[in-house]
């Protein structure tokens, strides 16, 4: 059967294949310069990242990914969300950015979905909607939850809502990132678990700075106080912003490119043998919503489904 | 040690202060096109992190490096890759008895520090033995293709595994020189040329010690000359980037390295070097007048390895690639200059080689059913026939057996009165012999008497 994923997660050792002889170097010979030769290379290509943002209107997304790079990449309402009716169809925004850090280049795609859920209300638990969606999602691309305007919350009520949050995934069997099943070896799960115990954070987001304590800081300032967004007492956005960006990006990218991308190419490729097609048609049809029955997102996650390829 | 922290060092200090400007144009132009703005940011993101969380990943894969040694036997192919990784690979002499040019491909497992290499060393065995030259180049060739055919079938499997994939291209072809001090020779120059499209050539002079200095200065020049005479694309070290266009673009002025290649360990001082003794001196493998050792090493290792991979995944494989789906019948651009997808070439291409299967399919039906009926009319035929003689033999048969029932019957009737006739006389015998008998007995009688 299909060996387990091996994509590399960010810290794991990969077993040295037993049929080549492991030789002993007698001395310096600068093969660790490559590392180097790697990083000129990343550094003059620069990289990507394209993130998608999902939720109610008014959840503060687009606050969010202001703070998370600390940029107005969204103005903090999306025209035409503040004017008009709320839209029946969901549209797809995207804003693609470059931000540069200590020479580091980073083409930064956000997509948001304005108008997704507005028209069913809740706040105790996963919607049937919510459920449904994240079950589809979570086959085709990473998905991390985040509890949003979490200043409205006491640490309490966050606890029990990120406990019923977990309950309600694990139900479901919705696979978040990090998922377990590619956790590569002790080192990553000890590593993920920490985080898979703290999802779905509770994050605040904030583009303004305030002075608390003679610090500079940002924050969203109440009647009641000023919630600070980079202290890991007020919210998880540290947390948060330490997955996606200081530490897993090249992850999430890894596995979107060698996981989602090759599941999808497979159901491609398959599905062009089964539909019949006559001379001079050049038009595709879209891929189908939905793919067949799948038995657990934890086998579609590595693999997609075998399928008897038709003769050809 | 200390080139390598020298290095370092240089390689970060270049860091804080890059300025990326050469880069700067080429980015804007594209931002310009795809309508992207440059954001500043109001403060510290975190994603300077991006380049080691790449590294990290790329430590965990382990790196994979291929290197194709090409050059006569005994010509120091073995010596000098021990050399420059500074390992004893187990391998033997060969000998100079090959009918044919054989590829030997040896995959070693090398670490130094966190780095992991899979190093594959492809020798050539018996190169330059033949009589014929083609024969000596085209198997190498052969490999090469071969390597990018695997690579290009494992990209086209659906359900294929890329990031797990031991890549066998040929990243960097050591090509060497004998040291004759005068030119290339011609099957040089007919190898190279058919291998300079395929990769990533580094012609280095083999066995340097024999050589004196004035002597390389002028092969070296002659060596070039001929080359760039001939047409015969050597691999560049890149010069595009600041951080090592410098060094590369003086290393490139001393092409084709002359090297040197020692295993064994001379006492030069107080130190123990690699070098070769001889009555009249010691050949230093590592010191820079003695030979360009050091600098093959700094080039094809410290500085470009990465070069190297990347030239050979996206100039050379890519042309391999292009000429072989053009074969295959696959092109971007379909009738009228629309462009065509893969899928679409695929799907006309199916639909034909299908249409093309129905028709033979209708062919060998009206073939089959053609060659049925003949057989059968023919089978008729001869029924026929048999039934026809049957009915004669019948005939005669009932004529024959006519004929001898009529003789029977004569016969018989023949045997009825040849009875009669026989009964008849033997009445009429049987009454004469009585009639003597009694006759001879009366004279019997008689005598008796007298």
């Amino acid at each position: 059967m299909d060996p387990p994923r091996q994509c590399p997660s960010p810290s794991s050792s990969r077993p040295i294949s037993p049929r080549t002889p492991s030789c002993e170097t007698l001395g310096y010979v600068g093969i660790e310069a490559v590392l180097d030769q790697m990083k000129i290379k990343a550094m003059k290509m620069g990289f990507e990242f394209n993130i998608m943002v999902v939720g109610q209107s008014g959840l503060g997304k687009s606050t969010m990914v202001n703070t998370l790079f600390k940029s107005k990449i969204w103005k903090s309402t999306p025209s035409g969300l503040a004017l008009g009716p709320i839209p029946q169809t969901l549209q797809l925004h995207s804003v693609t950015h470059v931000i540069e850090e200590k020479g580091v280049k980073l083409k930064l795609t956000v997509t948001d979905t304005p108008g997704f859920g507005d028209q069913i209300n809740n706040d105790k638990c996963l919607r049937p909607l919510d459920i449904e969606f994240l079950q589809r999602l979570c086959r085709t691309v990473n998905v991390v939850p985040v509890i949003a305007r979490a200043d409205s919350l006491t640490m309490e009520e966050r606890e029990d809502f990120r406990r019923r949050i977990q309950h309600n995934l694990r139900t479901h069997s919705i696979d978040v990132y990090p998922q377990e099943c590619f956790d590569e070896d002790i080192n990553d799960k000890i590593l993920n678990c920490k985080i898979r115990e703290r999802i779905p954070f509770a994050v605040v987001g904030a583009d303004r700075e305030h002075v608390v304590n003679g610090r500079c800081v940002l924050g969203r300032k109440t009647k009641w106080g000023i919630v600070e967004v980079e202290n890991m007492k007020h919210c998880e956005f540290p947390l948060l912003r330490d997955l996606l960006i200081r530490s897993h990006l090249q992850d999430l990218k890894d596995i979107t490119h060698n996981v989602h991308y090759e599941n999808y190419r497979v159901g491609r490729l398959n599905e062009s043998h089964m539909l019949p097609r006559g001379p001079g048609w050049v038009t595709l049809d879209p891929a189908p919503a939905n793919s067949p029955a799948l038995p657990g997102p934890s086998k579609v996650c590595r693999w997609a489904q075998d399928t008897p390829s038709e003769e050809y | 040690m200390s080139s390598e922290e020298a290095r370092h060092l240089f390689f970060q200090t270049h860091m804080a202060t890059k300025s990326c400007m050469s880069s700067q144009v080429s980015v804007d132009e594209q931002k310009k096109r795809e309508n992207i703005r440059s954001l500043t940011m109001s403060g510290h993101v975190g994603f300077e992190s991006l380049p080691d969380q790449l590294v990290n990943r790329s430590i965990q894969q382990g790196f994979c490096f291929n290197i194709l040694c090409v050059g006569e036997t005994g010509i120091g192919k073995s010596t000098l890759i021990d050399t420059l990784f500074n390992t004893n690979f187990e391998d033997h002499e060969s000998s100079h008895f090959c009918p044919h040019v054989r590829l030997k491909a040896q995959t070693y497992e090398l670490q130094e520090s966190n780095v992991r290499l899979k190093l594959t060393i492809v020798n050539t065995v018996g190169f330059g033995d033949q009589i014929n030259k083609e024969e000596s180049y085209q198997p190498i060739v052969d490999y090469i293709d071969a390597q990018f055919e695997a690579y290009l079938q494992e990209e086209l499997k659906i359900k294929r595994s890329l990031f797990n994939y031991h890549d066998s291209r040929v990243h960097a072809c050591l090509y060497f020189i004998s040291p004759t001090g005068h030119s290339l020779k011609t099957l040089d120059l007919l190898a190279m040329k058919s291998l300079d499209s395929k990769v990533n050539i580094i012609p280095v002079i083999a066995k340097a010690d024999a050589i004196s200095k004035t002597e390389l200065q002028k092969f070296k020049i002659k060596l070039m000359s001929e080359l760039v005479s001939n047409g015969v694309q050597i691999y560049q070290f890149p010069t595009d980037d600041e951080t090592v266009a410098k060094i590369n673009a003086s290393m490139n002025g001393h092409l084709p390295f002359a090297v040197v290649g020692s295993m064994d360990e001379v006492k030069v001082g107080n130190k123990l070097v690699k070098a070769r003794q001889y009555p009249w001196g010691i050949v230093q493998v590592e010191n820079e007048n003695h030979c360009d050792f050091v600098k093959l090493r700094e080039m094809l290792i410290c500085t470009n390895m990465e070069d190297l991979r990347e030239q050979t995944h996206t100039r050379h494989y890519e042309l391999y690639r292009r000429c072989k789906l053009e074969e295959m019948g696959f092109s971007d651009v379909g009738p009228e200059n629309k462009p065509l997808s893969l899928q679409e070439t695929y799907e006309a291409k199916r639909h034909q080689i299908y249409g093309e299967r129905q028709r033979k399919e209708e062919e060998m039906k009206q073939m089959f059913v053609q060659r049925v009926k003949e057989k059968e009319a023919i089978l008729k035929e001869a029924e026929r026939e048999l039934q026809a003689k049957f009915e004669h033999l019948k005939r005669v048969h009932q004529e024959e057996r006519m004929k001898l029932e009529e003789k029977r019957r004569l016969l018989e009737e023949e045997i009825i009165s040849f009875s009669k006739k026989k009964a008849t006389s033997e009445i009429y015998q049987n009454q004469t012999f009585m009639g003597s008998n009694l006759k001879k007995d009366k004279d019997r009688k008689n005598s008796n008497f007298m």
